[in-house]
């Protein structure tokens, strides 16, 4: 793993693109993100009835 | 029209007397050409028994992943390879997201975890936040903590959690092939303690977990026999990881005769949209369901994934002149 590769943040496997898979960003749609695209750690994902949010241990949270 | 129609015609609209397991079953095996009859009877079945009211219902996970059940179908579970990881959520969390539920109009929010059975910690958090929303909005609260003991039922419902939502998920015949660590008649028990203590009971399942078609016209019957304040009726959603991840999600026009279907068998109970319609049915069917015998949905997202916005179900309501339940009308 190195800082400059890029994760696709629904299935963990390398996106170089720096955007998830075609069929991840679909199914991305209707989910949240489940690991972080800078470093593939799974991330601490909480669903709201509007809304989520994503920690990464190492960069943070996102919402969404 | 089928004969299983002309029959339910007089049975369930006439005299309010839902279809036995036969009669379900040859309602899920209608051909195509009979489904929009089949919906419009259910449509009038619940109109008659049910009323034009939709109720709207918000959820959230308390605590989520972890669990150390081995449900097939869940991104939750503990020992599957599931991405979702354990995470808790804080009570002024809570209650905000039951403020956002109560902005949509809606007068249920159920608070979820998924565990086997709440321990003292959980309890401990239910009694908190219950109390912590009761005093800051104006929703009903019901509640989905997995198999509970006599006296975490007699917590619950001192807490004024007015509903309880256990699952049976599927029919008792298949039910060993989506869970092995609990059994069917264990979550039967829950149901009896719960019906038993007042509380309301919602119990449905899930649709696509593999079963044939006759098992799920048993599935209809058992809950028939159950007789649930409410089903929420849930399509799979193949989650990675899972056991089931890998199944393909049940077809539009069998979940729509499954609804129709399961309308016949229970002409008075919420039959809830719940997950997965938005990949089974999608916009267009998501409206034939609720014009045949749906009436109430789950709003915003689901515990771990997530649904349309809020507004598109409720100006899809307003179109089809369906009302959503105001509060005081379930009180």
């Amino acid at each position: 793993m190195t800082t400059t590769e890029l994760w696709c943040d629904r299935c963990g496997d390398p996106a170089p693109a720096g955007t998830a898979h075609p069929g991840c960003a679909s199914a991305r749609e209707l989910e949240p993100p489940r690991y972080c695209h800078r470093c593939r750690r799974r991330m601490k994902v909480q669903v709201l009835p509007v809304g989520w949010s994503a920690v990464c241990v190492e960069h943070g949270e996102i919402r969404g | 029209m089928p004969e299983i129609l002309d029959q339910a015609r007089t049975q369930v609209l006439g005299d309010g007397v839902g279809l036995d397991e036969a009669g379900v079953l040859a309602v899920l095996n209608l051909p195509d050409e009979h489904l929009p009859a089949a919906l419009q009877l259910a449509h009038d079945v619940r109109m008659r028994w049910c009323g034009p009211e939709v109720e709207v219902e918000g959820i959230v996970s308390l605590k989520t992943g972890g669990c150390p059940e081995d449900c097939h179908f869940c991104s939750q579970s503990g020992l599957f390879t599931s991405p979702v990881r354990s995470v808790w959520l804080d009570i002024p969390s809570l209650v905000e997201a039951a403020k956002q539920t109560a902005k949509t109009g809606a007068t249920e929010f159920c608070i979820v975890a998924a565990v086997r059975g709440p321990d003292a910690r959980l309890m401990k958090q239910m009694r908190e936040g219950v109390a912590a929303i009761k005093a800051e909005v104006d929703i009903q609260v019901a509640a989905s903590l997995g198999m509970l003991s006599q006296e975490q039922v007699d917590d619950l419902v001192d807490m004024g959690v007015h509903r309880y939502n256990h699952n049976l998920e599927t029919c008792r015949s298949y039910f060993p092939n989506v869970v092995t660590t609990h059994s069917w008649e264990e979550r039967w028990e829950t149901l009896r303690m719960v019906r038993d203590s007042g509380m309301e009971v919602c119990c449905g399942g899930i649709l696509g977990l593999g079963e044939t078609v006759e098992q799920r016209a048993e599935f209809a019957a058992q809950l028939a026999e159950l007789n649930p304040h409410e089903v929420p009726l849930n399509f799979l959603n193949p989650r990675p990881g899972t056991p089931l991840g890998d199944r393909p999600v049940v077809e539009g026009k069998d979940a729509l005769r499954a609804i129709a279907a399961f309308r016949l068998a229970m002409p008075r109970t919420i039959l809830r949209y719940a997950g997965g319609r938005e990949i089974t049915l999608g916009d267009l069917g998501t409206r034939d369901g609720l014009l045949g015998g749906i009436n109430a949905v789950i709003v915003g997202n689901y515990l771990t994934t997530l649904g349309r916005p809020a507004t598109a179900d409720l100006d899809l309501l307003d179109e089809l002149k369906m009302p959503v339940k105001a509060l005081s009308a379930t009180l």
